[in-house]
């Protein structure tokens, strides 16, 4: 059920619409979906940056720190800061909230909590809904706080323009710990906590890193920083400003976002499809008798599978 | 204890016990629980015999009470010399009814002052102060100023009593209006006796009343130490504690184990800054739960007071005995209060009390009957108050030191305590200390754990809790409770008008002015913050000062 | 209900006891909601932010300090203010009885006392959201 004059509201910046809708597209409701495809062309604007990096390592303080450096510019800032959903119970402790108390207050900042709501990335499925909607409503700069575990790193880069990763010092005996992939991924590399020993042992560890995956016309900065100090912040924040610059200039930026909405439609059409065959199976009981007979050697995967498969064939 | 072979037969016997008489009584009705275990997970046996203390050397892990290890009590006479000092935290809206409170309390027998400060004042905020809105005088005395201490201590000669101040961010606030008071009153530092709170990390842990960041609430707390050390040296410096540990829901072992490793933290700490251990660690006090296991609790004590004593021997080369000694204040756990048939209260603050006293405590707080509801009555207070009365005076436990001793139950327990104890306090080691620890969020994860884990078990009837869960009765809901007066707030925020206009401002802004400056070197605040305090500077300009020079503590640890 | 029931817990004002407040929170979880955890020191107007922004079902607040009678009704106000009275707004902690009417009054649903089983919470906000 929606509002009245939503859109209006939305394009003024309300933030109750604005948390509404996110909702009412979380939950994938029609209404809100029409909307979306109805003002999609008042969003592009926003830039969004991806936080992610292991738990722990102060993401959420970090953000916190970069979303004020932001507001110094009078620029509008979105938060979403995404964490794990129980795959027993289905609930979540989203707590991130808690390192940006101060931000709740400020009028031109909107922070929003995800659970990730049984994807199995750092991210919802709802995020990139969530994100445009931010859009629409007039924010400047999105940051995507990742959960930071399981495929964290993969799915932001298919979500953020910048991908900023946050580490910390000693973070095991050498950065081969660190998951393979994410030398590629990230834009600039942050090492929060950076009054802890090890902290340029770790920069020189990732640099060592960068020297051999050399692929990248744009070497990403290795900064120590420390969010809770507020060391540094200014000096990464430089750094984030210069990355979005260079890639606008090499028309990079396009290229990402060509790259980002194809994974996307493809995502949605997946989905889409997926539900359109399952709920044919489903309603015609196929789904566990076949799953049945395969257990049972009846019969094999492939034949099953052309079986519901044949059902939208039709 | 037993040689080999009468330990040999001592087992023997048992296991013909247990395979006659118990099996055949355990096959008529089995008994109530398949396990029977403590709060900290030790299991308990149906039966302890010299066989579970075969290990024990009396003279190496119990001996004798004034003597390291300490186990058995830290001082040779106990409660045959003095009983323990009953001290009853008390405190609520202004300094004038706060002042009334103390004076009965002091006629009815008690030999020792608790102040509870409100949260405005624990947090550093003046009662004027927005944050300040709705909380004035509620959890404790309204103190403003050095006004406002002078009004609480009206009528009380500070040679003759030892305060305790619950008080920590700005314990050495608070300390310096203390001795300001007692010089006013013609008693020089060096003759006050009592102790602060000053313990910041189990507020970063446990109860939340932080103002600055780790570092510079380290330093302020060394300055304490330092200070009083020069000046005030029958005063203890800081009360470590587990008691609010225990509160947010660790077990007895793990009260220990963190109270221990903050303690260790704290001396640290001190000898970083160039403190001889021996110079300040006989001033370092503690301050403990006292819950419902009864046989548990008295063995946590005694288990504390021998592993401090290693530590400080071992860890840190104290030479002087009272280094070694781990003092204590103990108060029974309100968490453990219920709000139905409140009455039944009285009974637990009883058992608790027996817990504490056979623990060997120094001091102790008992809680009234209706704290599970609101601030207690002046009816409840005289019941906790008579409560430690009777068993001190007519329980006969008071007769002998350490009674329980030698009980291979008890003995068992202890050295289960103390080896849980070490393992956590090896594992925040490894974290590199308590505060890292603290950062990272162990310490806290802990407790949350073993909270819900208890909650849970309530829940699902494992554990009763009498009138909770178990003999329920139609609550009649008409209780008799104190209601803090809510024009406090407005009588403060006019006491401090009128003394911002009445005080020498310009004196103020200098010594604020010079507090600022000092407070970005090394030097100890102390001294400032006495000139400050002593100008009728607030509470709230003081530590606004603080903060601006030092920041303020951001929580960040999540479930 | 086929989406998680969003609840905001929160400790108004500058009581510091947070066990209870994070049993709680727990127990939400484990019962399938998404809980937003504020932790300390908020003020009426940070939890009222923070609800409308995160769209939440249910604001969920704890106070041991005695000044409930000032926070919760604030509270209650501001989120009408901003136009959010299909919030469920509940409160517990050390809440003396003869308080409760007066707080039911000024728009706080349902107050749980120390003793409370988690899992009538749960069963009480189940059973009286006002949100679809």
């Amino acid at each position: 059920m929606l509002y009245l004059n939503i859109e209006e509201k939305l394009l003024k910046g309300d933030k109750r619409a604005c948390a509404r809708l996110i909702s009412m597209l979380e939950n994938n409701e029609n209404e809100a979906i029409d909307l979306i495809k109805k003002l999609y062309n008042k969003s592009g604007e926003a830039y969004v940056i991806g936080i992610t990096g292991p738990p722990g390592s102060g993401k959420s303080t970090l953000t916190d720190r970069l979303a004020k450096e932001l507001r110094k510019q009078d620029k509008k800032v979105g938060i979403i800061a995404i964490d794990p959903t129980s795959p027993f119970s289905g609930g979540a402790i989203l707590g991130d909230r808690i390192r940006m108390g101060d931000l709740a207050l400020d009028k031109g900042v909107f922070i929003r909590s995800m659970g990730t709501r049984g994807s199995l990335g750092g991210m919802s499925k709802a995020t990139w809904g969530a994100i445009k909607v931010l859009d629409i409503c007039g924010y400047d700069y999105i940051f995507i706080e990742t959960v930071g575990v399981g495929q964290s790193e993969i799915d932001i880069v298919k979500t953020a323009d910048t991908v900023l990763m946050v580490m910390v010092p000693n973070m095991g005996d050498d950065i081969q710990a660190i998951k393979a992939g994410i030398m590629e991924i990230a834009d600039i590399f942050a090492i929060n906590k950076s009054d802890l020993d090890g902290a340029d042992k770790t920069k020189l560890e990732i640099e060592m890193n960068l020297d051999l995956n050399d692929k990248k016309a744009y070497r990403p900065p290795v900064l120590k920083v420390s969010a809770i100090k507020n060391q540094d912040i200014d000096i990464l924040f430089e750094r984030l400003l210069e990355h979005r610059k260079y890639i606008e200039e090499k028309n990079e930026l396009y290229e990402r976002r060509l790259r980002n909405n194809k994974l996307q439609l493809l995502k949605l059409v997946e989905d889409e499809l997926m539900k359109l065959i399952l709920d044919k199976a489903v309603e015609k009981d196929m789904l566990d008798e076949l799953s049945r007979n395969i257990t049972q050697g009846i019969t094999d995967p492939f034949t099953a599978k052309d079986k519901i498969v044949d059902l939208i064939k039709k | 204890m037993l040689d080999d072979k009468k330990l040999g037969e001592v087992q023997e016997s048992l296991n013909n016990w247990e395979e006659t008489d118990v099996a055949k009584a355990i096959s008529k009705f089995p008994e109530r629980k398949s396990k029977f275990s403590t709060s900290s997970d030790v299991e308990v046996k149906r039966l302890y015999t010299p066989v579970d203390v075969k290990e024990l050397d009396y003279n190496e892990d119990l001996g004798y009470p004034g003597e390291y290890p300490f186990t058995r009590g830290v001082q040779p006479t106990m409660y045959r010399g003095r009983l323990w000092t009953m001290r009853q935290y008390a405190g609520f809206g202004n300094a004038e009814e706060s002042n009334q409170r103390y004076k009965y309390l002091l006629e009815q027998g008690q030999t020792g002052l608790s102040i509870a400060f409100d949260l405005p004042t624990q947090i550093g905020y003046d009662s004027d102060h927005p944050l300040s809105e709705g909380e004035v005088g509620k959890v404790g005395v309204a103190i403003d100023s050095l006004k406002d201490m002078e009004i609480l201590f009206d009528g009380i000669p500070l040679e003759k009593v030892s305060t305790s101040m619950t008080i920590n961010a700005p314990a050495g606030v608070l300390l310096a209006m203390y001795i300001a008071v007692a010089e006013k009153q013609g008693t020089s530092a060096d003759k006050l006796r009592g102790t602060i709170q000053n313990d910041i990390l189990k507020e970063y842990i446990a109860r939340g009343t932080y103002i600055f960041p780790p570092e510079p609430s380290m330093r302020l707390i060394t300055n304490i130490f330092d200070y009083c050390a020069k000046n005030v040296p029958q005063w203890n410096t800081i009360s470590i504690s587990g008691y609010h540990i225990r509160e947010a829901g660790s077990t007895a072992a793990q009260e220990v184990a963190f109270t221990l490793a903050d303690g260790i933290a704290y001396v640290e700490a001190a000898i970083k800054t160039g403190l001889d251990v021996d110079d300040f660690a006989p001033r370092l006090s503690f301050f403990f739960n006292a819950h419902n296991d009864l046989l548990e609790e008295i063995a946590k004590f005694r288990a504390a007071r021998r592993l401090w004593a290693k530590i400080m021997k071992e860890r840190f080369g104290a030479k002087k005995e009272k280094s070694m000694q781990l003092k204590f204040h103990t108060q029974t756990a309100g968490s453990t209060l219920t709000a139905q048939q409140p009455d039944n209260n009285i009974i637990r603050v009883t058992i608790q009390t027996l817990a504490a006293v056979l623990g060997g405590t120094q001091s102790l707080h008992t809680n009234s009957r209706d704290e599970a509801l609101a601030l207690p009555t002046e009816d409840s207070v005289r019941i906790a108050l008579r409560t430690q009365q009777i068993v001190g005076y007519e329980s006969g436990v008071t007769e002998t030191i350490d009674p329980l001793a030698g009980s291979y139950y008890i003995e068992s327990l202890t050295d289960q305590i103390e080896e849980q104890a070490v393992k956590y306090i090896e594992s925040i080691d490894e974290l590199g200390g308590a505060p890292k620890a603290i950062a990272k969020g162990y310490i806290q994860k802990e407790i949350q754990n073993a909270a819900y884990k208890y909650q849970m078990e309530v829940e699902a009837n494992e554990k009763i809790v009498v009138g909770v869960n178990k003999f329920q009765i139609e609550e009649s809901g008409k209780k008799d409770l104190l209601k803090v007066d809510p024009e406090v707030e407005k009588s403060q925020r006019e006491k401090l008008a009128k003394l911002r206009s009445e005080r020498d401002n310009q004196l103020v802004d200098e010594t604020l002015k010079t507090l600022k400056e000092k407070a970005n070197t090394d030097e100890n605040l102390m001294y400032y913050i006495l000139d400050a305090v002593k100008a009728y500077a607030t509470l709230g300009e003081i530590c606004g000062v603080l903060r601006e020079v030092f920041g303020e503590y951001e929580q960040s640890v999540i479930l | 209900m086929d989406r998680p029931i969003r609840v905001l817990v929160a400790k108004p004002g500058l009581d510091g006891h947070d066990r209870g407040a994070k049993v709680v929170a727990r127990a939400l979880r484990d019962a399938g909601m998404e809980v937003i955890y504020t932790g300390l020191r908020q003020t009426p107007e940070q939890i009222v932010a923070g609800a409308i922004q995160e769209d939440v079902d249910v604001v969920a607040m704890s106070i041991l300090s005695g000044a409930h009678n000032h926070l919760f009704p604030k509270v209650v106000n501001l989120l009408k203010d901003e136009g959010a009275d299909d919030v469920l707004v509940i409160g517990g902690g050390v809440i003396p009885e003869d308080d409760i009417p007066g707080l039911i009054e000024a728009g706080v649903e349902a107050i749980f006392t120390p003793g409370t089983a988690t899992s009538k919470i749960v069963e009480f906000i189940n059973n009286n959201l006002k949100r679809q």
